[in-house]
């Protein structure tokens, strides 16, 4: 006989999120939907010793189930897809982990051009939080990938007002050095708080002055643009507009990451929001980057990131994510 | 066996430059007839041995076009079209056909190495200056031009050619010659692909796109845009114009002149001559003797007889 702890214990292995010391809640499918990963070793405890009669009891309490008119419990198709995708998280983890970083991140610019806008974010991480070299390779491995260059796919697929921006940013290969010149970096920080506090009338990101700023000046350049504006302005962290993105990723990466791990780890988010998990963890696990990230995360939400992770994600996937962020500790 | 001859040749500069004047005859039957490889070598073996560098010595025994030549021919490829690209970007010597001619004549990798010396040289990206340096339709093509890693495959696909002759002629015949797709066509296609397209565009319109692109002959963008297809798809006739349109101006343009004949000479020299004279019935050499003199015309003469077997 099937125990109610265990019909818990499976729901959550199937990425249901725990409902902190409820017992199992016939009727309320938001409640059993959107987790991470799957937990496997629970689902081979439970239903590798259920009858079948355990497991159609299971089914009909469930509420990923219907009762069909031909006679037997149906599975909700949503809820099938939703698990498939759950169970490929440790293979999608994997194989991005083993490939090499040109190959990673050119795949994924083209995974993100076939997405469409709600994608542009990945093209832009990807984009400003490499180094040259690294954005260089990337655009090379896509050459011997896709046949095609970066810059010309990027061009042919996005047709609105990101453009400009998007390929700017693709084809960039700036000049790392040090060494600031003042009276540009103010001069230049004016103009962007100009073009920002304009936006109701035109879009910065349209603004060639804008664009030619943020997609051809060296990093540290930029930084001290984004101190100087800061030190006249509000803060461009709560900014959610596409070039306060990109000005983060480039300046401030690490406070990026952060916020996107946070938003990925949430109750409810989607699909492309929670895939940034995978992506960030793999792409900066072997960077300087993920002890910052590390740190920073603590520092914005009062717990470390492992807990977080350990909390919400399951099975061989967490434990490859716990595994990927406790390197070099 | 290679490394003593680089030491003689060392030696020999130094001589050239020894006492009163220089033996010009000396420096161009060294440098003339090495490679930029070679080249190189000699620059490092003479920085160890004499404590300087070669080019700078060059600077101060040289004097004007002579020097000019000498000193781009001794630089490394990817230097001498950083070093050119820079000057292409200053205010008073602003010449936008330079950037087109170094950005869409050179492979995809040479372009690359230029913009890595320029790192070098300069301390700042050349895409920085190309953009801090242009406006209006200029900045808007030159800036992609200079950013681009062209794919340079063989892979070509013929519907895009068609759909994409078909934008480029709505977008001529409408006289938007600064649309971004334009811009983005001619900009970010691998060059295999843009000459799939315009053979398209001459099967379905009846012209060369560079003829739909002359209605007006002042007008400076239209010129930079033909300069970009031409570069793109025929660079020999690009050069072979380049070098006519020098010679026969009043007075040599000796900057042009240098420029191609040290860029292309250890490139597509011998192709570029031939272009010269099925074009203009005398051989470039014979243009090139009539209307320069001495060393810079020994010089020049050297470099692109350099193929020559």
């Amino acid at each position: 006989m099937a125990l109610s702890h265990e019909f818990q214990a499976l729901t959550k292995s199937f990425s249901g999120v725990r409902v902190a010391n409820a017992p199992f809640i016939i009727g309320f499918p938001d409640l059993h939907f959107g987790g991470f990963g799957v937990d496997e070793k629970s689902m081979i405890s439970v239903l590798g010793k259920w009858h079948k009669d355990d497991i159609k009891s299971y089914r009909k309490e469930s509420p990923h189930f219907v009762q069909d008119d031909r006679l037997f419990e149906k599975w909700l198709d949503l809820h099938v897809a939703f698990l498939k995708r759950e169970f490929l998280r440790l293979k999608n983890a994997v194989v991005l982990w083993t490939m090499h970083p040109w190959e990673r991140d050119a795949r994924l610019i083209k995974e993100a051009l076939i997405d469409g806008p709600q994608a542009y974010g990945v093209i832009i991480e990807v984009a400003c939080t490499r180094s040259s070299e690294e954005l260089l390779g990337a655009r090379r491995a896509y050459h011997s990938l896709f046949d095609h260059s970066i810059e010309e796919d990027v061009a042919y697929h996005i047709n609105d007002s990101h453009r400009k921006l998007l390929v700017g940013l693709v084809s960039s290969y700036r000049h790392e050095r040090p060494k600031v010149h003042e009276e540009i970096v103010k001069s230049e920080a004016k103009i962007l708080f100009a073009a920002i506090k304009n936006a109701d009338k035109k879009n910065p990101i349209e603004d060639e002055e804008v664009v030619r700023i943020v997609t051809t000046r060296g990093k540290p350049h930029l930084k001290a643009i984004f101190k100087h504006y800061k030190e006249i302005n509000e803060d461009l962290h709560d900014d959610e507009s596409i070039l306060a993105k990109t000005m983060q990723c480039l300046c401030t990466p690490q406070t990026y990451f952060s916020k996107v791990l946070d938003a990925s780890l949430r109750q409810g988010a989607d699909e492309n929001t929670k895939e940034a998990l995978t992506r960030v963890i793999v792409t900066r696990a072997d960077e300087e980057d993920m002890k910052e990230i590390k740190e920073e995360y603590h520092k914005q939400h009062g717990v470390s990131l492992s807990k977080k992770i350990d909390d919400v994600v399951n099975g061989n996937f967490k434990d490859f994510l716990l595994a990927l962020i406790a390197r070099g500790d | 066996m290679a490394t003593h001859s680089v030491t003689e040749d060392c030696e020999q500069l130094r001589k050239a430059f020894a006492g009163w004047g220089t033996n010009e005859g000396l420096i161009i039957s060294i440098l003339a007839h090495r490679s930029s490889a070679q080249i190189k070598l000699i620059r490092e073996t003479y920085a160890q041995t004499y404590g300087e560098d070669l080019l700078k010595d060059l600077d101060k025994e040289l004097s004007s076009d002579f020097e000019r030549v000498v000193v781009l021919w001794a630089l490394d490829p990817a230097e001498r079209d950083a070093f050119l690209a820079n000057e292409a970007t200053k205010r008073w010597t602003s010449s936008n056909q330079v950037l087109v001619e170094i950005t869409c004549t050179r492979t995809s990798d040479q372009l690359l190495l230029a913009k890595q010396a320029y790192h070098a040289r300069f301390k700042r990206s050349l895409e920085e200056d190309v953009a801090s340096h242009t406006s209006g339709d200029f900045r808007k093509l030159l800036v992609p031009l200079v950013s681009t890693y062209r794919y340079e495959g063989d892979e070509v696909n013929m519907t895009l050619a068609k759909s994409e002759a078909k934008i480029l002629h709505e977008k001529i015949s409408e006289k938007a010659y600064n649309h971004e797709d334009v811009i983005r066509i001619l900009s970010t296609r691998g060059k295999a692909q843009i000459n799939a397209t315009l053979n398209h565009y001459k099967n379905a319109f009846g012209n060369d796109i560079n003829k739909d692109l002359k209605t007006d002959p002042k007008d400076e963008f239209l010129a930079i845009l033909r300069a970009t297809v031409k570069c793109l798809t025929r660079p020999e006739k690009y050069f072979e114009k380049v070098l006519r349109l020098a010679i026969n101006k009043r007075g040599t343009d000796e900057g042009a002149l240098t420029r191609v004949v040290t860029t292309r000479a250890e490139i597509d020299m011998k192709i570029i001559k031939e272009e010269y004279h099925k074009r203009n019935s005398v051989t470039l050499d014979h243009a090139i003797g009539k209307d320069t003199t001495g060393d810079y015309e020994k010089m020049l003469l050297a470099l692109i007889g350099r193929g020559d077997a």
